[in-house]
Formats: structure tokens, C-alpha cells, sequence
């Protein structure tokens, strides 16, 4: 479904932050990406949605190569996966129920099924209640939750998780964690970036390790060895 | 296509409703901007009536030999008109309305009246005032064709000479009041661009990171930029109608002392003989900078 080729990418600086990297990620696989900070994880992850190219090397999605895509191609592939944050990236001046219908908008959905969409999946997502609110007015482990119901609602290809824990305190990781677990056994691929040790040793999944721009290992079954 | 306009639309009033602070910055600073080009509007108005009223009371005058009849004089008259291009107006003046104007502007000076006693029957030349566009050169032209054609012979004097200098003084400073003006007009309107610009520029910075989350969840380009070009278009239309207002106002308000400043001149009159003007210009500052300003700000946040 995904695949690197020798792909490179340094940036004008000649920071190296991957170097050649190689590897393939397979439909429904659940692929956890680790490193230290400033590994390349991030990169990696920007490089598959298209918002950066590399400096050499190939990524391909689905077959066709990202960097040969034109605006409304690209469009296409960020339609069909799942984007959650860090940082949440949420639309600050949107609403709890906004912020998750904009997808499904961008997506040119009927307003009848976005009506019927939205509440559902915040339901299962547990923040019904906070339809209403905006994203300033979540605790972090809700506004990670709404970035999940914002990232499910189209029921994307692929979720693409980026260090989404990494703000959040040990229950709300669980939950976030447990979440993308689910998703996973829906038969949707995953694939989550993050350095958290605990998460990754639990999960009993395919990892590759990342180590100055370098894929050190990748194990089907891996576990958090830095 | 049309459920995504109104989406569209939908976003842009609600981002103009729930950033409030931003709106009504921006307005504000809208207003100030076009408001400087509305006074700019105002001022050329002015200066065209002052430059115009100056010119009109420049003049040179043919005065025609003793005896010349009526029919020559307008007979000349008729030819300069034909002949001679920018000339604004030629007034014929025959001895006696010579003799009558002269009495009637010294009729208190008991001097000049014994004077002219003394003088006996009617000294004056019939002649003609003509007034052109105010150009030296164009008054010199009329000179000399009043001094060397054909009908030289009937012509006492030109003025011109004369008032050669005061011509040009003149000349010299209207022109360099337009010069002045459209000077000040490039530059306020360059500058009024940039800080509309820079207020549009700050009001979108806020939404840099949402725009770059619109394009990782894979919003088109125009799904991204439409709500901020039409909030930059509300804006507009905002500053624009209430610039008409408050120009409006200030012209009928003013129109009193400008009149007492520049007889003759009415304020509120221009503002209402040009309100075209006034609506065009406040419109494009308003509506057209806001817009451009929105397009080029978010197209460079789509690029990054």
C-alpha cells in the first residue's frame, strides 16, 4: 500500500533527516515508527501525505508515486487517510460538531449525512456531550479524541497517528491507544508514530526503529529498543 | 458545486462573526485607508476648482484701432475661434460698455471721473478678452496671430506682453499643484495598499496552522482560500458602506466652510456631482484591496 525506496531527505540546511530509507507497509498492517526526537518520524509521515517531497528516492501510495501528483491527486490521498496530532491540529474557531463535519464537507458529503455522521461518531468517541464546545474549551485527552472522530469520520484507508500521545497523561494515552487498536481490527491500517516506550511494548506489533534518519530495525513483532 | 459555495459562504460568516477582534481591526483599518483616498478625492476637487477659478481670471486683451466696426471685431472673433484650439472664451467689449463698466467701478473716485472730464467724449478701444486653457504658449500663439495675420491692421495692441509673467507664474503654480496632488495620491495609495495588506496578512497569520490542518485533511485549494476571501470581501463592504456615510456627512457638514474658504465652491455639491466616483474608488479599496490581499496572503500559506 506504502512503499519507500531509497528515499532520502536533507533539507537546505544539509540536515539529514532520513537517509535512505527503505521499506513497505502492507494493507491492514498496524506499523508503529520509532526514534528518538528528531529521528525523522515526523518527515516520514509528512513525506506519505505529500506535504513534503524527498530529496531522492521514491514514495509511493497505492502504487503511484506521491511526488508525481498533481494538487487535486493529492486532494485525493489526504481524503483517504486519517491524520492525528500531537499538537491535535484542530480548527480552533470550529466547533466540537464542525470540526468533525469539515471532513465530510471537504469531501462534498450532503449536509443530511454529515447530520447523521457526526453525532454518531462522537458517541463512540465519548465527547457527544461536548458537541457544542469549542476545541479551546477540551481537556487534551478530548481534544486528541476529537482529532480521532475527525480522522475516523470518512472512514479513511489509513490512519496516520503522530506521536498522538505525547500530550496526554497515562489513562488518556491508554484510551487514545486502545482507540487505535479498534480501528486497527476494523481492517484499517495504522500507522503510529510515536517514543513511548509503555505503548509500543504492549502493542506486540510490526516497529521500525529509526536512529539519525535510519531504519535500524524493523521486527514484526517489535518491541521499543533504543 | 453550489452546496460548496454555501459552504463556503457559511464559513466565511461564521469566521467573520466568532473573530470579532480581527473584524472589526480590520475594518477599522479599512476605513482609515479608504477614508485617506476619499480625502484625496476631496482635495483634487478643491484644486481643481482653485487651479480653474485661477486660470479663468487670466486673460489677454486685444484692443481694436479708434472706429473699428462691430462687425470686424466679431469678425476677428469668430476666426480666432476657428482657428485656434483650447480657447475657453472670447468676450467682446465695445467702447461704451468700456465706458460703463469704468464708471461703475470708479463712480465713488471723483479723480478718475474729472479725469476723464477732462479727456472729454469716450477714450476707450473696442476689444476682446480672451481666456484660454491658462498655457503661456497657447496665449503667445494668440497673440501673435492677432499681431500678424490679416486683420493686424485693425488691432491697436495685445496685452500680452504685459502679463507675460504673471501668465506663467501662474501656469507654473497650477501645474505644480496637480503634480503635487497626484504625487501624494501615488504614494498615500501605495501606502494605504501595503498597511491593508499587512492588517489582511495579520488577520489570516492567526489561521496559518489551520490552513496547513485544511490541507492535510484534503481540502482544495479554494475550499481553503474562499471563507478568507470573502471575509476579506465583508470587510470591505463594511469599511465601503460606512465610508460613504461618514463622506457624505462630512461633505454636507463641511460644505459651509469650504464655501466661506473658496466661494463659489460647494463641498457637498462635488461629493454629490461624483458620488460615482466616490462609490468606484471606496468599492475597489474596500472590497477589491481586501480581496487581493486575502488571495495573495492565503495562496502563500498553500504554497509552503
Amino acid at each position: 500500500m506504502i512503499r519507500f525506496e531509497n528515499v532520502s531527505k536533507i533539507y537546505q540546511d544539509n540536515a539529514v533527516v532520513l537517509s535512505n530509507i527503505s521499506f513497505e507497509i502492507k494493507e491492514g498492517e498496524f506499523v508503529s515508527i520509532v526514534g528518538k526526537s528528531g529521528a525523522g518520524k515526523t518527515t516520514l509521515l509528512r513525506l506519505i501525505l505529500g506535504l513534503e517531497n524527498p530529496t531522492s528516492g521514491e514514495v509511493y501510495f497505492k502504487g503511484m508515486n506521491v511526488k508525481d501528483m498533481d494538487s487535486l491527486q493529492l486532494q485525493e490521498v489526504r481524503r483517504k487517510i486519517g491524520g492525528i496530532f500531537q499538537d491535535y491540529r484542530l480548527l480552533s474557531a470550529k466547533t466540537v460538531y464542525e470540526n468533525v463535519a469539515y471532513v465530510m464537507q471537504v469531501e462534498g458529503k450532503e449536509n443530511r449525512e454529515i447530520d447523521e455522521e457526526v453525532p454518531k461518531v462522537l458517541e463512540v468517541i465519548g465527547i457527544k456531550d461536548k458537541i457544542n464546545n469549542f476545541p479551546s474549551e477540551l481537556s487534551g485527552g478530548e481534544q486528541q479524541r476529537l482529532a480521532i472522530a475527525r480522522a475516523l469520520v470518512n472512514h479513511p484507508e489509513i490512519i496516520i497517528a503522530d506521536e498522538p500521545t505525547g500530550n496526554l497523561d497515562p489513562y488518556n494515552s491508554y484510551e487514545v491507544v486502545s482507540l487505535l487498536r479498534k480501528i486497527h481490527q476494523t481492517g484499517r491500517t495504522v500507522i503510529l508514530s510515536t517514543h513511548d516506550r509503555e505503548v509500543i511494548n504492549k502493542l506486540g506489533q510490526r516497529v521500525i526503529t529509526l536512529e539519525n534518519g535510519r531504519i535500524i530495525r524493523d521486527e514484526a513483532e517489535g518491541k521499543f529498543i533504543i | 458545486m453550489l452546496t460548496n459555495l454555501k459552504r463556503i459562504l457559511g464559513f466565511a460568516v461564521n469566521d467573520f462573526n466568532r473573530n470579532k477582534g480581527i473584524s472589526v481591526a480590520a475594518i477599522f483599518v479599512l476605513i482609515v485607508m479608504i477614508m485617506l483616498v476619499s480625502g484625496l478625492l476631496f482635495f483634487r476637487g478643491i484644486t481643481s476648482y482653485l487651479t480653474s477659478e485661477i486660470k479663468n481670471k487670466i486673460d489677454i486683451t486685444a484692443y481694436f484701432v479708434d472706429g473699428t466696426a462691430e462687425a470686424d471685431v466679431l469678425g476677428v472673433r469668430d476666426e480666432i475661434i476657428e482657428t485656434t484650439p483650447n480657447i475657453k472664451n472670447i468676450e467682446y467689449v465695445s467702447e461704451s460698455d468700456a465706458l460703463e463698466d469704468f464708471n461703475k467701478k470708479h463712480q465713488n473716485n471723483p479723480v478718475l471721473a474729472k479725469a476723464l472730464q477732462e479727456v472729454g467724449g469716450n477714450p476707450f478701444l473696442p476689444s476682446l478678452n480672451i481666456t484660454t486653457n491658462g498655457d503661456p504658449l497657447q496665449y503667445e500663439q494668440v497673440a501673435n496671430i492677432l499681431q500678424t495675420s490679416d486683420f493686424s491692421k485693425l488691432i491697436d495692441k495685445v496685452d500680452f506682453s504685459q502679463k507675460e509673467d504673471t501668465i506663467k507664474k501662474i501656469y507654473s503654480i497650477t501645474t505644480n499643484i496637480n503634480s503635487v496632488g497626484i504625487f501624494l495620491s501615488i504614494v498615500l495609495t501605495i501606502l494605504g495598499i501595503m498597511v491593508v495588506f499587512n492588517t489582511i496578512k495579520l488577520a489570516i497569520d492567526n489561521s496559518k496552522e489551520e490552513i496547513g490542518t485544511m490541507r492535510v485533511v484534503g481540502a482544495s485549494d479554494w475550499f481553503i482560500r474562499g471563507p478568507f476571501i470573502i471575509c476579506g470581501a465583508i470587510y470591505g463592504f463594511i469599511a465601503f458602506v460606512l465610508c460613504f456615510l461618514i463622506s457624505g456627512a462630512l461633505a454636507y457638514l463641511l460644505s459651509s466652510y469650504a464655501g466661506a474658504l473658496l466661494p463659489g465652491f460647494s463641498l457637498i455639491g462635488y461629493f454629490l456631482t461624483n458620488w460615482w466616483i466616490f462609490v468606484l474608488i471606496q468599492l475597489f479599496f474596500g472590497i477589491g484591496v481586501g480581496v487581493i490581499s486575502s488571495f495573495v496572503v492565503v495562496k502563500k500559506y498553500l504554497e509552503i
